[in-house]
């Protein structure tokens, strides 16, 4: 179901920018406590309260009303007595409006999302000892620099993807093994490259000029200052001149590779998947240069009205098999090892291989505090970024 | 029921005092008309559309993402110099305007053929033709053009024994599925001005010996041109404001609904986007101004 | 009017090419309701029942179309009565400010759908500090549908004059009666037809809703929007366009049958 969210993750933000940067600063320094840190986690579990509201990405959900064969909120009802209402959002922008309303008790953040909801003081550190199945949750997931703040968790782990390299095996009868073919050499196949529509696909860029400018001195994709923006700006200025279309729903993507439109451009492994099964000559690949990805977590209001049921879904949504059929139906990795035994894909997104998940620079919000801890420059915001974007594409 | 019978002697109530009150005051009937409509357009439609327009002197602080309300041009300089807006806004006329042509041009003979040509009854088997693809959805008559114009389409098939190829995805596939998106829209005004046309002034003109073609061009145009422009203000507004259909077959084209859309949805920068909302609106009013000079918006 | 006959086979023809040009995507999606491709590829690599069958099992695409169906008949309703009342006003009395009030109905249509769609999301959310729901999508329905219903009604009362009135006034009729019993029988097609287009743009209507509607409401285009985003999904939504298809025949055959039914032959 990849999807609005993705769009939409990449439909970052602006808002309250100033409290991630105060939190930032705050995790990467010592820094004092955010207004929502300030919190207590829950110190022990009681009676569930017979319901429970979540808001999460279209496609985390699944109650069967859009397919009855994929449901795994019954099994949770049935188990908990918790009886789930669901309200899907489609950027996070509206994710972080609705939390303001303090009317649900569980929301599904993206890396954009989460350190805002941190700040505003909408979410609650959560007490992982509450929750059983966080132990079995990969390691290079727990306490990131977006699912935490100061060591505290204030979430659990969902699921992973990496961006990658698709290409067409006709095209390339030996396997890319850089971006080159999307950037430097992408006019050999002028027409027929596709790019990830938004603003974030900045850093895809940034990426790739981490590798071939080290002059430039890019140390982390989502923090650029004026002049590596503009180095990047022009490196996607000189690659739309080869640019077929870009993407940012699903389906556009595998149409466009199984007719041949696109031979070669940035995608998801759950877009693979579905190529191979139409049978299209396709393959992906992470190039040596490493790429961007996304990293999501489910996140407790500080206003729960049931918190106890929010607690049960938290363990529910990350234990083996509740996790691997809801990111098995999303397309990403699950987050831990035990779900891959519910999965027989998971070798293909790579899951739980900590040295490929070390290769992706997961998606954050660009803001003027520099993520990469330089303080004699400022750098370019994501308003910035969205300027430069419509520049680019012109 | 009974005071329709004009035999049974008109009672004394209330509503009819008041009706007798309403039919001598013409001017109480006409606010009473009024009242909920203008309350419904000026509460709704146009304090939106100008708290909207203020916004644009506004600016957002980058650095809190809080709307700050002091006046400011820099939105409205930014728009109408920077290039980027210029060739969007040049970009999205074009397309706006060679989409209400096509459609025009289209919907003219189909439309004709309907009103005047065509027996009762299969005007209304052609009515329920061009209706129909109305239901089947926006998205997925955009997607199934996406499907037609591929490189490895049905066009591309069709036109490939005669050494023709698909345009691709790009402006003209743009123009082809926005058109075909707008037709209905155009086509029923034009053939409701038709029909409104009495056939017995056809005949007349036929009598005194005008020709078919001088015929449809001095009379029946003219008292069409209202409903052509009805027709024309569907296509072109619709096209002016559209930023799915360029996403889908637009290839790497943008059109000005997809910047307002960004600015708003991803960059939330209201402020910004009220601007560049500020030249569709600029051009749909000079639009509207010119029709008006012909006169034929008192007849729409 | 005497057209040639080589003329009227000439229009014949045009119209026969456009229509088939018309109805080629709409086969496309039948074609692609019965493909084993998910992702809608041409040419289908096979055909299946299955999506037909799944179609009709989900409930969310169920839901949807009832959503749309409520928002689309409310609105319609709204749009009936003020689009009446206005073009009531406009084309029975003299008074200034006629042109401004007629440019006040036209611009919710003529201005583009996402600057309506972004001005009513400010306003809702910022200024009135309304949540958006189901009845802020209606609202904003309701005011660019007016638009249809005034301009078929302000068309027939133009042509049907005022004599019937006069005379229903004559013969003692108060007001209300000789609308009911004289104005609104002649008005009855006029409004079936307005009525029937504001309905096919309220349900078709994608991006004002994108602006308008709570995150809870999915109307029929939200739907299909989100699971273009789903696997597995884009078939189901051909299935859906489909049936909408077949189905909307009935509605516009039978008012346009009822349409026919009072007017004159030509």
């Amino acid at each position: 179901m990849k999807r609005n969210p993705h769009t939409t993750r990449g439909a970052f933000v602006g808002l309250a920018i100033a409290s991630v940067a105060l939190l930032t600063a705050c995790g990467t320094s010592s820094g004092s406590g955010a207004s929502g840190a300030s919190d207590e986690p829950m110190a022990e579990l009681g009676d569930t309260e017979g319901q429970v509201s979540i808001l999460a990405w279209p496609g985390y959900v699944e109650d069967g009303t859009n397919d009855p064969a994929v449901d795994w909120v019954t099994p949770f009802e049935e188990d908990t007595g918790c009886m789930v209402t669901t309200k899907t959002f489609g950027t996070s922008d509206e994710a972080l409006n609705l939390m303001k309303t303090g009317d649900y008790d569980v929301v599904s953040a993206s890396g954009d999302a989460s350190l805002r909801l941190v700040a505003a003081g909408d979410v609650a550190p959560v007490n992982t000892d509450l929750i059983p199945n966080y132990e079995g949750i990969y390691d290079f997931l727990k306490n990131q620099s977006w699912n935490s703040v100061d060591g505290v968790a204030y979430g659990v782990p969902h699921g992973y993807g990496a961006n990658l390299l698709m290409y067409n095996t006709d095209e390339f009868p030996t396997a890319p093994t850089s971006w080159d073919v999307v950037f430097d050499k992408a006019s050999e196949n002028a027409g027929k490259v596709t790019a990830y529509d938004s603003p974030i696909y900045i850093a895809d860029a940034a990426v790739y000029l981490m590798a071939h400018e080290p002059d430039l001195g890019i140390e982390n994709p989502y923090s650029l200052d004026e002049e590596q923006l503009a180095a990047a700006v022009d490196l996607l200025k000189t690659q739309r001149e080869s640019i077929g279309e870009y993407w940012s729903d699903y389906l556009k993507e595998v149409q466009a590779f199984t007719t041949g439109d696109t031979v070669v451009g940035t995608s998801w492994q759950v877009i693979q998947n579905v190529l191979e099964g139409e049978g299209a000559k396709t393959a992906v690949v992470l190039p040596e240069e490493g790429t961007t990805g996304w990293s999501d977590t489910w996140m407790i209001s500080s206003k729960a009205k049931n918190p106890n049921c929010a607690y049960a879904w938290l363990d529910y949504i990350a234990s083996p098999e509740a996790n691997a059929t809801a990111t098995s139906y999303f397309g990403e990795a699950p987050s831990s090892d035990a779900a891959c035994e519910y999965r027989e894909d998971c070798e293909a997104y790579h899951a739980g291989d900590a040295d490929y998940a070390s290769q992706i620079w997961y998606w954050s919000t660009p803001i003027e505090e520099c993520l990469d801890g330089r303080t004699d420059v400022s750098c370019t915001d994501y308003a910035a970024w969205t300027a430069a974007w419509q520049e680019i594409k012109g | 029921m009974t005071s329709a019978h004009v035999e049974s002697r008109p009672r004394r109530t209330t509503a009819r005092a008041g009706s007798a009150f309403l039919s001598t005051h013409p001017r109480t009937r006409l606010a009473l008309l009024l009242a909920a409509p203008l309350f419904w357009l000026v509460i709704v439609y146009i304090v939106a559309l100008a708290l909207l327009l203020v916004t644009a002197f506004w600016s957002v602080d980058s650095f809190t993402g809080v709307i700050t309300t002091e006046f400011t041009l820099d939105n409205i300089i930014e728009v109408v110099t920077g290039s980027l807006y210029q060739t969007v806004t040049l970009r999205t006329v074009g397309v706006a305007l060679a989409v209400t042509i096509i459609d025009v041009v289209l919907a003219l003979p189909i439309a004709f053929f309907m009103a005047k040509v065509a027996t009762p009854r299969m005007q209304r088997v052609l009515l329920i033709m061009v209706l129909t693809p109305l239901w089947a959805s926006y998205l997925v008559k955009a997607y199934a053009w996406r499907s037609v114009l591929s490189q490895d389409g049905i066009l591309e098939w069709l036109l490939a024994p005669f050494g023709g190829h698909t345009p691709g995805y790009g402006l003209p596939a743009t123009i082809i599925t926005l058109s075909y998106l707008w037709l209905p829209y155009v086509i029923l005004p034009i053939y409701a001005g038709l029909e409104r046309v009495p056939d017995s002034l056809l005949e007349a003109s036929g009598d005194l010996g005008g020709k078919t073609w001088p015929t449809l061009r001095l009379i029946v145009f003219p008292l069409i041109l209202p409903a052509i422009i009805a027709g024309t203000i569907f296509s072109f507004s619709l096209s002016l404001g559209d930023y799915i259909t360029v996403n889908i077959v637009g290839g790497t084209n943008q059109m000005l609904g997809n910047l307002v859309y960004t600015n708003v949805g991803a960059a939330n920068n209201l402020p910004l986007a009220s601007a560049i909302a500020l030249i569709p609106i600029v051009i749909i009013f000079g639009y509207l101004f010119l029709v008006r000079r012909t006169g034929a918006l008192d007849n729409l | 009017m005497r057209l040639s006959r080589p003329a009227r086979v000439t229009l014949g023809v045009i119209t026969a090419i456009i229509l088939v040009i018309v109805y080629v995507p709409l086969l496309v999606v039948l074609v692609n309701s019965f493909s084993t491709s998910t992702a809608l590829t041409w040419p289908p690599p096979g055909f299946t029942l299955e999506w037909w069958g799944k179609a009709f099992q989900s409930a969310g695409a169920l839901e949807a179309v009832l959503t749309s169906v409520q928002v689309a008949v409310i609105s319609t309703i709204i749009a009936l009565v003020l689009g009446t009342l206005i073009s009531i006003a406009l084309q029975r009395f003299e008074f200034f400010g006629r042109d401004a009030i007629s440019l006040l109905v036209i611009l919710p249509i003529a201005l583009p759908g996402i600057i309506t769609g972004i001005a009513l999301n400010n306003f809702f959310r910022t200024i009135m500090g309304v949540p958006l729901s189901i009845w802020t999508v209606v609202i904003a329905h309701a005011t660019f549908c007016i638009v249809t219903v005034f301009n078929n009604v302000i068309a027939r009362l133009r042509r049907q004059g005022t004599n019937l009135e006069e005379a229903s006034a004559d013969l003692g009729a108060g007001i209300w009666t000789t609308f009911r019993l004289v104005t609104f029988p002649q008005l009855r097609s006029a409004l079936l037809a307005g009525g029937l287009l504001a309905f096919a743009l309220s349900f078709d209507e994608i991006i004002v809703t994108t602006f308008t509607a709570g995150s809870g409401v999915t109307t029929l285009p939200i739907f299909i929007l989100n699971n273009m985003f789903r696997p597995n999904q884009a078939p189901i939504v051909s299935v859906i366009a489909v049936v909408l298809v077949l189905v909307s025949i009935i509605p516009i055959y039978i008012a346009q049958r009822l349409g026919k039914g009072e007017e004159v032959k030509r």
